[in-house]
């Protein structure tokens, strides 16, 4: 009975002083540099509904080339043609990091998979995307923080946002850190440290600062990083920030950066990052053209994240998900509107070799969802499940349970890592 | 009231309000209470300065721009200039709209009118993350919730789901009756047409019977059955261009039954006989309650205090003026410890307040709310802007507070005395490790951004 007083003790003397639990539990952690210890995951989140059918054009689908008309992909081999991943599939010609990584069996392809959200709402199927829940609303919080909580107690595994406000992914319980380019404060500035005694006893200031003081740290020792893995290119954070539409040497700065959170010790091992303008209703392009300037945009960012985590890159999983896939038509105005099933890319050093994860339907008009979409034949949930499992190592009960509530019909994908 | 009259000016002010101008605190002191009711008034909320022009017209204007676009397309050339001068054409409404009513916040003298004017604005958003609606949204307050805001929350529901912005946000005009005569004809060109629920879903989820008020998936297709036929006229060959507009002929024929009970078909009429039935509702009462509790006291709100709210809601026939009335004299909406954390909207426009001052600049101001996560306009679902604290206070956030603190101080500050700014933006909730360490600050600026940022300034 004593020692678990005393130890109750410290911990809320602790707390007083303003010294957070998760700063405790991070200590009592980061001893043991264990495999677990080391493991990382990226979860990249593409706003918008983003077309599957680009991104991993099946060009030995006979049926592809007729439904696309002037938006299809060339086949392999033509001017602005796939690049080969199989017979049967290729990724979109913008994605050339992307490409390499596959080609050492480090990216692999699930081409349609949906959430269980059919509505082909964009702020519906985001949610149920980032919630993890079975139905719109069904949770405040996001399956992320649901999974860090069962990896270990509070602060064990630490995560990050890109971005200014907390997106749903991550939100709940465990305190995430975030971070956006252009943030910044001064160090010769004396303002932070008076903060910080004024927030002592602040229980929702006292951690969002400290927590957003020690990020603007790292963030220094990140973008020192990432001028080293991506080059010279830019390494002015504000430059990040700044544009509308920034452009590759941002995006791949953005990755390393990134990166360079999760290698420091003590450093993150999840993270969130949000990527959006994938609504291409009118005028997508083809292998140039609207979708073609934002994936390259994914693949700089990529290839940016890969190069900053060097070697810690073999211990690492990136999916990438969409909220929903588009119509397997190109429209009236060369586009495609909301659709189901899309493709997830899964990539990292930690992932086992083989084809594309699930079963590909065919796009034979039978074959359409309501006559529509690319029908989904993996569910999005067992795809984060099989990851979370196999690289984050949470449990199954807790994963049909807690982190992805009421999903035990759809089960880890197995064999990825 | 139970807190005395110095704290009750200074919650008066800073919780109801939208934080203290210099001398506004002691000015309220005589009658906190009656500084808000005198607010409530039957004309609605203050109009923002200058006005927005009307939805019909801004329609006008994008149906002219996307015309160009088109005449440059067929030439072969994407982005001719006046394409270009368009678009910037239509941000620069967007945000000559944005600018007046953060100039209205600063400024006001009768703020608690104002924030319920927000609130109303966020419960039926219209958010301009949509090309159709990105010049609308201004005009839609101005035309649908302002001048209702104290009036029957049935008025307020019709005029918001009839509203262009509206219909055109969540799709409504996009849907037709699938055994209406307009369907029969898309279909025989081969394409598809039917109903879209989005307007009438919402409508139940979130602007009257809340999640679990009572209805289930049959309800809403029935709802949005009735609701067919509710448009916007084309601005070039329709009576009502821009402006709201009855297509009978998308239409849903016949009765609809809609939570057991039935509405004969009346055309127009029969969805407006749906909502007088959903303003009714004591789900609806209880929603509206815990919103307005929660908005404006704390994010898990006194059960008591939306009993209350509840209560004036229904025994009023929904009248908004004596559920704001009610609301100003609920002892828990005056509880001493503020239990609100500012969104960046309401941040930036209490720091101008306590500076007296007004933004000039709509860029720079939409940069940093963009930057703090509240992108003018632009509401990331039609629920609206997140209320719990939780959402805003992230670290990165709190980081962009500081870091926007630092950069406005100096020149907010001029020769003032900070600790006299203090005393003046919080009155008597200014605590005294706070007043303390204003009065240590090495300089002018670094007091103001210890005020701005201190626990007290950043709740409300």
């Amino acid at each position: 009975m004593t020692p678990f007083l005393n130890r109750r003790h410290a911990l809320l003397g602790a707390a007083g002083l303003g010294l957070s639990l998760d700063f405790l539990g991070a200590r009592a952690f980061a001893a043991t540099e264990t495999l677990a210890a080391r493991r990382k995951l990226v979860v990249i989140v593409c706003r918008g509904g983003l077309d599957g059918l680009s991104l991993s054009p099946p060009v030995g689908d006979p049926d592809y080339a007729g439904l696309r008309g002037p938006i299809a992909i060339p086949a392999f081999g033509e001017p602005g043609g796939a690049l080969r991943l199989d017979g049967d599939f290729g990724l979109h010609p913008a994605l050339t990091a992307t490409h390499a990584l596959a080609l050492k069996g480090e990216a692999r392809i699930a081409p349609s998979v949906a959430t269980p959200d059919r509505e082909r709402s964009h702020f519906e199927a985001q949610d149920v995307l980032e919630s993890g829940a079975a139905v719109v609303y069904g949770t405040s919080s996001g399956w992320l923080n649901r999974a860090l909580a069962s990896m270990g107690p509070p602060g064990a595994v630490k995560a990050i946002s890109v971005g200014p406000t907390a997106p749903l992914i991550l939100r709940g319980p465990i305190q995430a850190a975030s971070w956006s380019p252009g943030g910044g404060a001064k160090s010769d500035h004396r303002l932070p440290a008076i903060l910080q005694d004024l927030y002592a006893g602040d229980p929702l200031l006292g951690p969002a600062l400290a927590s957003g003081l020690a990020t603007v740290d790292m963030s220094r020792v990140a973008i020192a990083d990432a001028a080293k893995a991506s080059g010279p290119a830019v390494t002015d954070p504000m430059a990040v920030a700044a544009p509308f539409r920034p452009g590759l040497p941002q995006a791949r700065t953005l990755g390393a950066t990134l990166a360079g959170f999760m290698v420091q010790p003590g450093g993150a091992q999840v993270a969130a990052v949000s990527i959006d303008n994938f609504d291409t209703h009118a005028n997508q392009g083809a292998a140039t053209g609207q979708l073609a300037t934002r994936l390259a945009f994914v693949d700089a960012f990529i290839d940016g994240l890969h190069a900053g985590l060097g070697p810690a890159w073999r211990d690492t999983v990136v999916v990438m998900a969409t909220e929903f896939g588009r119509t397997a038509r190109v429209n009236g105005t060369n586009g495609t509107d909301h659709g189901t099933a899309s493709t997830a890319l899964i990539l990292g050093g930690a992932l086992k070799l083989g084809g594309i994860v699930g079963d590909w339907p065919t796009l034979r008009q039978t074959s359409l969802f309501e006559n529509r979409d690319t029908a989904p034949t993996l569910d999005m949930r067992g795809l984060f499940k099989g990851v979370l499992r196999d690289h984050m190592g949470v449990d199954r009960q807790a994963l049909d349970q807690k982190v992805f509530p009421a999903s035990g019909a759809a089960p880890p994908v197995m064999g990825l890592v | 009231m139970s807190v005395d009259r110095d704290l009750g000016a200074a919650i008066a002010v800073t919780r109801f309000g939208l934080g203290a101008r210099p001398g506004e605190i002691a000015a309220v002191r005589v009658d906190p209470r009656g500084f808000l009711t005198a607010q409530i008034r039957a004309s609605g909320a203050d109009q923002p300065q200058p006005a927005a022009p009307t939805s019909a017209q801004r329609l006008r204007e994008f149906r002219a721009y996307k015309m160009e676009k088109k005449d440059a397309k067929a030439e072969g050339d994407a982005k001719t200039d006046p394409v270009k001068m368009a678009a910037r054409m239509l941000r620069q409404d967007t945000g000559a709209d944005f600018l007046a009513r953060l100039r209205l916040g600063a400024t006001t003298n009768a703020a608690f009118r104002e924030r319920w004017a927000l609130f109303w604005a966020n419960h039926f958003t219209v958010s301009a993350v949509k090309l159709t609606t990105a010049t609308l949204v201004g005009p839609f307050e101005q035309e649908a919730i302002r001048p209702l805001v104290f009036g029957r929350f049935e008025d307020l529901l019709v005029a918001s789901s009839s509203h262009p912005g509206m219909l055109l946000y969540l799709d409504q005009t996009a849907s037709l009756g699938p055994d209406s005569a307009a369907a029969r004809f898309v279909r025989r060109s081969g394409k598809a047409a039917g109903l879209n629920e989005n307007l009438a879903r919402e409508i139940l989820e979130l602007h009257t019977l809340g999640v679990d008020g009572g209805y289930d998936q049959a309800d809403v297709t029935e709802f949005a059955r009735a609701m067919t036929g509710w448009s916007v006229g084309r601005v070039d060959h329709d009576e009502e261009p821009g402006g709201f507009m009855f297509r009978a002929n998308a239409h849903q024929p016949g009765a609809r039954v809609i939570m057991g009970r039935t509405y004969a078909e009346d055309g127009e009429a029969q969805a407006r006989a749906v909502m007088k039935d959903l303003a009714a509702s004591p789900h609806t009462a209880h929603h509206l309650a815990t919103k307005i509790a929660r908005h404006f006291v704390a994010d898990d709100p006194p059960p008591k205090l939306v009993e209350r709210l509840s209560a004036a809601y229904l025994r009023s026939d929904g009248r908004l003026d004596v559920v704001a009335r009610s609301l100003v004299e609920a002892p828990e909406a005056w509880a001493p410890v503020p239990a609100k954390f500012k969104t960046p909207y309401e941040f930036l426009v209490s720091s101008w307040r306590a500076a007296d001052t007004a933004p000039s600049d709509v860029t720079a101001a939409a940069q940093t709310l963009n930057a703090m996560g509240q992108k003018p306009f632009s509401a990331p679902s039609p629920k609206g802007w997140p209320e719990e604290a939780q959402a805003w206070c992230a670290p990165d956030a709190v980081i962009k507070r500081m870091t926007w603190s630092e950069g406005f101080a100096p020149g907010a500050v001029g020769q003032s005395d900070p600790r006299r700014m203090a005393e003046n933006a919080l009155g008597a909730r200014l605590s005294d490790a706070v007043a303390k360490t204003i009065g240590r600050a090495e300089t002018r600026p670094e007091g103001l951004s210890i005020l701005l940022m201190s626990p007290e300034f950043q709740r409300r």
